[in-house]
Order: C-alpha cells, then sequence, then structure tokens
C-alpha cells in the first residue's frame, strides 16, 4: 500500500486528464484509512470488539470453561463458535481491526516521520512582519546595552548576541537573521510521538515473533525419579507449537521432582509454595534447582513455571493370584482451598492366571473416588478439612470387570469409562474409606493398600522469543509516550530595532509587557513575539519568564529570581 | 489495628458526607452573581502546574467564578464560608481516610492492596490526595468538591458494606515486588482517573449550560467554573494518569510473566485493562484531532472510566480467572 502513498501527485504542471479511476480510489482510501478520524474509529472498535473476549469463555484461557458453555447452550455455541467468538484475540475480525489499525499507524508514521526529519533539519522560521499578532507579544528595552554614545548599530549587534546566547542557554534552537532571532524549542513532542507510535508496531513485532516461534506445554509432573519429565512432545498433556516450530527444536533437558513445599494459614489459604527439582542439561552435571510462583525455573531454551499442586495417593494391589501392582496415579483436585482431590487408579493388567498367562479382560480393577489430605473425623467423608495432609484418606469405590481401555477409545485417564458402568460391564463392588497403612480386603480375596501419597506439581513449560523485544519497545512506548504528552513545541522571535524607532506597532497592552513605554537612549528597542504550537497554556508564563530575563543588561542569572516569582511553569515543561 | 482501621473508615465517610453537605448548602447559598464577578485571588495568577508536568492550566478570567463579589451579598458570604468548612472537612476526611488504609496496611502487615476492599480504599484516597492537590493550585475550581464528596461517600460506603473482608495475608501469586510495582501504579492512575471524571461530567453540563441548554442537568452547572477550564483540567488529570496506567499495565505483564509463564493472556482483568487503555488513547487522540467536538472527545473519557469500574468491580463479580483476589464470592 505504501507503493500508493509514494506516488508522486502528477506535477501541476501536466494537464490533469483522465486520471486513472483505480489509482484515484486507492489515493482515497488510503488518504480516508490514514486520517485520525479513522484511527480513531479503529481504535474504538478495537476496544469494542474485545469485550466479548471477557464475556464469554476462551478457548485460549479456559478450554474447560468453553466446553461447558457448549453444554449450556446446545443451540448458541456453535454458532458463536462460527464467528470466533471463543477465540476473539484469533478471529478474522478482531485480527481485521487491528491490521487496518496498524496499517493506518505506518501510513500515519511515515510521512510524518519525513516531515520530523525535514523539521528537525531545518532552522526556525523567520518573524513574521507583525508580532503584535502574536498570541505573546512583548516591547523591551535596554537590551544589550553598549554604553552611552555607542553607535546604534553596535547596540543592536550586541542586543542580538545577548538574545540569541539567553535563548540558546534556555536550550532552543536558535537561527540569528540580520536583527532577527527566530527560535524554536519542544521537538522532543513529535519525536516523542513518532518514539510512541513506531514502539507500538514493534510491539506488535514482539507478539507475532512468539507466537510464530514461540512454544509451551503444560505437564503434571508426580515426584520421584519414576517420573520423571523429558522436554519431548510425546510427554505433555497438551502443547502448542508455534508455526514455525518443529518438535525437534524442543531444546532437551528433564526434571525430576524431588520435594515440593506448601504453607498454609489456618484459614486454608495458601502462604507459600516451593518445588524442589533435579535437572537435567545438555552437556551440564545434574543439578539441583528451586522455583516457585512468581519464580520460574529459567533454563537456556525454556522457562518453568509453577502452575498448580496435589497429591497422588499411592495405591498397592494385591491381586487374587498374590501378584502386586502399585499406582500412584496423580488426583485432580477439585477446585476448593482445601485440595479435596478426585481420581481414579485403574489396575488393567491384574488378575492374569499364572496358569495360563492369559489375561482376562472382565477381571480388571479400578478404585475411583476421593482424596482428602485432610479427612473429617465424621462421616461424610466428601470434603477435605485442610490442605495439608494432616489426617490424609482416601474414599474409594471398587469396581471390577471391563475397564473399555482396550477399545482404542480415548478416554480421560482421570475418570472411569462410565458407559462401561452402564452397560453393566464394570461392576462396583463395594466402597471403604482408608487411612494410610490400611488394607482393604475385597469379595475375591485380592487387597487394596492405601500406602501413602507423594506429591505432584502442575508445570507450564514455555519458550517465547518475543519477549526481549516486546519488553525493550513497551519502554520505548513509554518513553516515548511521555515525551509526546508532556513536551511542547513553540516558537518565539525577536527583532531588535535601533533605539528611538518606534515598533511597528504601539500595541503593548500585554499583561507580559515589562517595558513599560519610553525607550532608553543609547539601548536597543526589542520586540518579542511568541507563538505556541500546540495546545500549551502554560505559555504566557514561560513566554514571560524569557522577555524577563532578556530585558535589561542581558545577564539572565540576575533576573532569575524575578522570573521564577512570576510563576514556575516553562522551565519545568523544558523539552528540547 | 484491623478495628481501628475499620473505625477510621466509617468516621471518613461521615467526613466526607459532612463535607458534601457543606458543598451542597455553598451550592444552594452561591448567588449566581458572583459568578460572572472576575476578581481573582493572587494564587491564581500563578497558573501552575498539575502533577508531575502534566499539563498547565489556564489563567485569565476563565475560571475565577469563585472570587469574591464586589457587593457582597450575604447569602453569598455564608456559602463561601461553607465552601470553606466544605474543603478543610474533606481534608480532614482524607487524613482519616489515610489513617484507615495505613492501618490497615499495617494490621496485615503488608501492603493495604491485597483484595477489592483495600483496592478501593486506596484508590479512593488517591481521589482525594490529587483534588486536594488539584484545589491547591486552583481554588477556584471548590465547587466541584460537591461532585467529588458524593463520588467518595458512595465509593467508601459500597466497599464498606459489600466488599468488606477480614485481613489476611497475600496468596502466594500476589507475594513478589512487582506486586507492589503493579498495584501501586494501578492505584494510583486509578485515583487520578476517578478524579479526572469529576471535573469531565462538570465540563459537559457546564458546556450545556453555557451553549444555552436550560433543562434539568445543565441547570446545575450554573454556579460551576467556566467550561473551558474544566475541559482543560479532565485533559491535564487524563494526560497525566495515561503514561503512569501504561506503565502499570506494562508491570503487570512482567509480572505475569514471572507468575504464569506469559505476559500476556487475556485474562478478563487484562483484557479489560486494555480495553480502558486503548479507550483513553482514543480520548487523548479524539482531544487532539480538531473535527472531533471537545464535549465527545470528554465522553470518550468518561466511557474510559466506565471501563476502569468494569475492571475494579465487574470483573471480580462477573467472571473468575487468573486475577480472583477480589476476596468476594
Ligand atoms: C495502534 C493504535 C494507536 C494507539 C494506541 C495510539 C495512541 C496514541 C496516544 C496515546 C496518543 C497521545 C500521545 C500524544 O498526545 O502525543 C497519540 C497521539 C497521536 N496519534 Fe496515535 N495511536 C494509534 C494510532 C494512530 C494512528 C493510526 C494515527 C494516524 C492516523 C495516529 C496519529 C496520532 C497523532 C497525530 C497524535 C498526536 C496528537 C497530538 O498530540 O497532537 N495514531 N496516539
Amino acid at each position: 500500500m505504501t507503493v500508493v502513498e509514494d506516488r508522486p501527485a502528477p506535477p501541476a504542471d501536466a494537464p490533469r486528464r483522465r486520471p486513472n479511476p483505480v489509482l484515484a480510489l486507492l489515493r482515497n482510501s488510503w488518504r480516508q484509512l490514514t486520517s485520525m478520524r479513522t484511527a480513531l474509529i479503529l481504535l474504538f472498535l478495537l476496544a469494542v470488539a474485545a469485550v466479548p473476549g471477557s464475556v464469554l469463555p476462551q478457548r485460549g484461557v479456559n478450554p474447560e470453561n468453553v466446553n461447558k458453555y457448549f453444554a449450556e447452550h446446545p443451540d448458541l455455541a456453535p454458532k458463536l463458535d462460527r464467528i470466533g467468538a471463543f477465540e476473539v484475540f484469533g478471529s478474522v475480525w478482531f485480527s481485521a481491526i487491528y491490521l487496518l489499525l496498524f496499517t493506518s499507524l505506518i501510513g500515519c508514521i511515515v510521512p510524518r516521520l519525513r516531515d520530523h526529519v525535514r523539521a528537525l533539519r531545518a532552522k526556525p522560521p523567520a518573524a513574521p512582519k507583525r508580532l503584535d499578532r502574536l498570541p505573546q507579544h512583548a516591547v523591551l528595552t535596554g537590551v544589550g546595552t553598549a554604553g552611552p554614545g555607542a553607535e546604534a548599530g553596535v547596540a543592536d549587534a550586541v542586543a542580538v548576541e545577548a538574545i540569541a546566547a539567553e535563548l540558546r542557554r534556555r536550550r532552543w534552537r536558535v537561527q540569528v537573521r540580520g536583527t532577527e532571532v527566530s527560535a524554536e524549542k519542544g521537538y522532543l513532542k513529535e519525536t516523542g510521538n513518532l518514539l510512541f507510535h513506531t514502539s507500538l508496531i514493534a510491539v506488535l513485532l514482539g507478539v507475532a515473533l512468539g507466537s510464530w516461534y514461540g512454544w509451551h506445554g503444560n505437564k503434571l509432573l508426580v515426584a520421584g525419579p519414576d517420573n520423571a519429565f523429558c522436554n519431548t512432545r510425546q510427554q505433555y498433556a497438551e502443547a502448542k507449537l508455534g508455526p514455525r516450530v518443529d518438535s525437534a527444536d524442543l531444546p532437551p533437558f528433564c526434571l525430576t521432582l524431588k520435594k515440593f513445599d506448601a504453607t498454609f494459614l489456618e484459614s486454608a489459604q495458601p502462604e507459600s509454595y516451593r518445588a524442589t527439582v533435579d535437572v537435567e542439561e545438555r552437556g551440564r552435571a545434574t543439578r539441583t534447582a528451586s522455583f516457585s510462583v512468581n519464580d520460574p525455573l529459567r533454563l537456556g531454551g525454556a522457562n518453568v513455571y509453577l502452575l498448580g499442586h496435589g497429591y497422588a495417593p499411592v495405591l498397592r494391589y494385591t491381586d487374587r493370584y498374590g501378584k502386586t501392582q502399585t499406582s500412584n496415579f496423580p488426583f485432580l483436585t477439585t477446585g476448593d482451598a482445601t485440595l479435596t482431590s478426585e481420581g481414579v487408579a485403574a489396575f488393567p493388567d491384574v488378575n492374569v492366571d499364572p496358569a495360563t498367562g492369559k489375561r482376562n479382560a472382565d477381571l480388571q480393577v479400578a478404585f475411583e473416588g476421593l482424596y482428602l489430605p485432610t479427612a473429617p473425623q465424621q462421616p461424610p467423608f466428601t470434603r477435605s478439612e485442610f490442605p495439608t495432609e494432616r489426617n490424609p484418606a482416601v474414599v474409594l469405590v471398587a469396581y471390577r470387570g471391563n475397564l473399555g481401555m482396550d477399545a482404542g477409545i480415548p478416554g480421560s485417564v482421570y475418570q472411569l469409562d462410565q458407559r462401561q458402568v452402564s452397560n453393566g460391564k464394570l461392576k462396583q463392588i463395594g466402597d471403604r474409606k482408608l487411612a494410610v497403612g490400611e488394607k482393604w480386603t475385597l469379595d475375591d480375596g485380592s487387597v487394596l493398600e492405601f500406602v501413602g501419597t507423594q506429591p505432584y506439581i502442575t508445570i507450564s513449560v514455555r519458550y517465547d522469543p518475543g519477549s526481549a523485544l516486546l519488553l525493550v519497545s513497551s519502554t520505548t512506548l513509554l518513553i516515548g509516550l511521555m515525551g509526546a504528552l508532556f513536551g511542547k513545541r513553540r516558537r518565539v522571535w525577536f527583532r531588535v530595532t535601533p533605539a528611538g524607532t518606534p515598533p511597528a506597532t504601539g500595541a503593548t497592552e500585554t499583561a507580559a509587557d515589562p517595558a513599560g513605554g519610553s525607550p532608553t537612549a543609547g539601548s536597543s528597542l526589542v520586540e518579542a513575539g511568541g507563538l505556541p504550537r500546540t495546545d500549551y497554556p502554560g505559555f504566557a508564563d514561560e513566554f514571560a519568564q524569557l522577555v524577563a530575563a532578556i530585558r535589561g543588561d542581558g545577564t539572565p542569572g540576575e533576573r532569575a529570581g524575578e522570573a521564577t516569582a512570576r510563576g514556575p511553569a516553562g522551565t519545568r515543561e523544558g523539552a528540547q | 489495628m484491623s478495628a481501628l482501621s475499620d473505625q477510621l473508615v466509617t468516621f471518613a465517610t461521615l467526613a466526607y458526607l459532612i463535607a458534601m453537605i457543606s458543598h451542597a448548602v455553598e451550592y444552594a447559598l452561591g448567588n449566581a452573581r458572583a459568578v460572572a464577578r472576575p476578581a481573582a485571588p493572587a494564587r491564581e495568577l500563578v497558573g501552575a502546574g498539575v502533577g508531575a508536568g502534566g499539563g498547565v492550566l489556564p489563567d485569565g478570567p476563565v475560571a475565577k467564578a469563585d472570587a469574591p463579589p464586589v457587593g457582597v451579598d450575604r447569602s453569598t458570604a455564608r456559602g463561601r464560608l461553607a465552601g470553606r468548612i466544605a474543603v478543610w472537612i474533606t481534608a480532614l476526611a482524607a487524613a482519616l481516610h489515610l489513617g484507615a488504609t495505613v492501618t490497615r496496611g499495617i494490621a496485615a502487615d503488608r501492603m493495604p492492596w491485597g483484595n477489592m476492599y483495600e483496592f478501593v480504599l486506596t484508590v479512593s484516597f488517591i481521589g482525594t490526595a490529587a483534588w486536594l492537590a488539584v484545589l491547591w493550585k486552583r481554588p477556584s475550581l471548590r465547587r466541584l468538591g460537591l461532585f467529588l464528596t458524593l463520588v467518595m461517600v458512595l465509593l467508601l460506603a459500597f466497599a464498606e458494606l459489600k466488599l468488606y473482608v477480614e485481613v489476611v495475608p497475600l496468596t502466594p501469586a500476589l507475594n513478589s515486588y512487582w506486586f507492589i510495582v503493579h498495584v501501586s501504579t494501578i492505584s494510583f492512575s486509578s485515583g487520578i482517573f476517578l478524579l479526572g471524571v469529576v471535573p469531565a461530567v462538570a465540563f459537559l453540563m457546564r458546556n450545556g449550560y453555557e451553549q444555552g441548554k436550560r433543562s434539568f442537568p445543565y441547570t446545575l452547572a450554573k454556579r460551576l467554573p467556566a467550561a473551558a477550564g474544566l475541559e482543560r483540567l479532565t485533559f491535564s488529570l487524563h494526560a497525566f494518569a495515561f503514561p503512569v496506567f501504561t506503565f502499570a499495565v506494562i508491570a503487570g505483564a512482567i509480572w505475569a510473566e514471572a507468575a504464569w509463564g506469559r505476559p500476556w493472556g487475556w485474562d478478563p482483568k487484562e483484557t479489560w485493562a486494555f480495553i480502558s487503555w486503548v479507550v483513553y488513547a482514543g480520548y487523548l487522540h479524539a482531544r487532539a484531532t480538531p473535527s472531533v467536538r471537545r464535549n465527545v472527545a470528554t465522553w470518550l473519557a468518561i466511557v474510559g472510566f466506565l471501563t476502569v469500574l468494569m475492571n475494579l468491580f465487574g470483573v471480580n463479580f462477573f467472571f473468575t480467572g487468573l486475577h480472583s483476589y477480589a476476596g468476594v464470592s
């Protein structure tokens, strides 16, 4: 689209016959798109478009809630899904708005950047003829006194020099043209503005970089060396790789959870968490590291974040033939603060007749139920009383039959296949509460023992190559923003007239006129004008201060006190 | 300590209420003729800035509505007295309010921003403190105090009745120095945005009044300072708060990266912060665009504040997200 932008307007002398209608349309649309009005409308649209992203559940934030929404609104949900309402921030319409906005932004920045560079290199413009028509105007005398009897020309030159020096000292950009001094200040405003808007583009690039080349995965990690996790695609319960990332790109490292510490207040509110892991990275000795919420484990190619924690009950099952198997499958927390957890321990490969060596698919066993870190003293045993293990117990229902795991239908590993229960292939054979060390002998003589628990943590492993750019660009964004908001662009002019010559008009009613009239002999008469180029209500003060400093013998130091007394504005705006 | 804090909140609310009544008395007694008399107290000539370079208020005859009338009318004098009393009581209320916030922090042994109740307490205090600062620079804006104290009474009463929770320490997710950086700047900018709404609303009413509207809400603006000055104050406050808010959002993203592994995840709080940011950016744009009228721009500022409120209250009540620390369920 910049192509259209760069196309020069037809030269003035070229006959303007047959303007290409397509080009004209393109040019017009481009102008429309890059206007402030359009930017404003697009900004507003962006804000409105983000609203459904908070009202409706989002897949990227909470996929379970999306499924729940589908269950609760079976008619509406698919329709909403079709328009991307569950992935608002990746939807076509949301992307369209911000891409248009950023196109508009680029179209806005490029010409302004060009103009600004030009302005930075240009000299402050010559004074307008009538300084008294400017918003600020003053007439002053006694600038650059060259002593009595000195030639008028000499006095003028001294005055001009004094004015220019004072302006430079105040960090104005100064241009002297004969007896005129032009000065401008506050380029920082536009510089900041451009820096700000350019940083916005860099922020977007940082986001894009992260989503193209980044990846992340979530993993539940039970303590113990048997449950070590190595960073491969297959080991993640869920993983999302950016379009430019291949499974082979994942950096190799392994983690073993050694220890998890959590402390809680009596109210069950968590106070602190800390996970301790063994880290193996390629080419490095195994080391121990610990991490926590707000304090991730930063490895070479990825960061590991602690998201949650819970318990995996260790259940030992001795089958009717005396063979023993142990399950330490994690029970997932149900969301209450006391860490009541639910899950299932499935033993599909038990009750294998040692005589035949054949597995009987109808003699599989599973235990489903709750784990309570602090079980109540009295029934019902449905809810834990505290998040740490003060009185750990499992409350389990035993099932025997076909678990339905061989059918090849993927099911949740945290739940029994209820279809098998409802079609009678899997039967309940009793329920029990077990404290640690307690054994439960089932009707067929097999035994379940609750051995204890192991802690588990849920972690998120992430790599985001855009984060450095994001950090840098958001910093420059902020700096630019402050420059843009607090910078004030303004111009002043001074015109030195030989003593005795009245200024172009007699209109000196400006409050800031400190001269009060009669020109003194031997000194020059100076007329000053000021023009704020942006909304800047403090300019009158700054101008008055400037004039006060320049007045008299031109040594500003002596005047400074007086100038400050007039008002603190001005110096504080000090934008250059 | 915690009980002391609760008592101080109650007293602060009462003090705001009295200040509000006092302002209302000034309003009722104030003579409309006084508005037109330009005899400015010396301080007003200074035209000093609001906050750290956050723009400078206009001088000139614009905002001198409060100048003492020449022919002293007795009810006007009494009105002015009521106004002055109102300001002093507001200052007293602010002191109580500060005391309540500080004692709450001491009771909890941390910054008092751990839940929505404390957050509202802090934000509203900043609003009042900033108001007193503005008033110090421009006493002529005193009549806006009626709106401000009204807002404070509503906010504090709401916080006390609906949001109150016992003092508890922070959850681990909040236990980070980014907590202080992020939440203090969010509170600060929200407080200034809150204050910014007062001149914004006043401007919209006064602007209508100056354009000859004499129907209900506009007539209230009869004794308000001139519209142009109100508009400029609105802008100054927003221009000051916006970068602070931007910084707060960035700090939040840095924290979120450390805590949750991603700087931005479109959690409802984050989404609404984004919306607020975009709306305020829209306000600043609109104000810089000559073809957009100032009252349209000002409406955007008000919409912006509604989105801030949505984030403060609505998100905590309506949605669940990672930021669920409101302490109300
Ligand atoms: C990504 C969307 C944008 C955002 C978030 C944004 C944000 C802002 C903000 C916060 C300001 C206030 C700073 C200041 O006063 O200088 C600003 C100013 C400005 N923006 Fe944007 N902007 C965006 C897009 C655009 C576009 C597309 C244009 C061009 C059409 C544009 C042109 C301007 C101009 C000219 C100003 C200076 C106004 C002034 O102070 O005189 N912006 N922008």
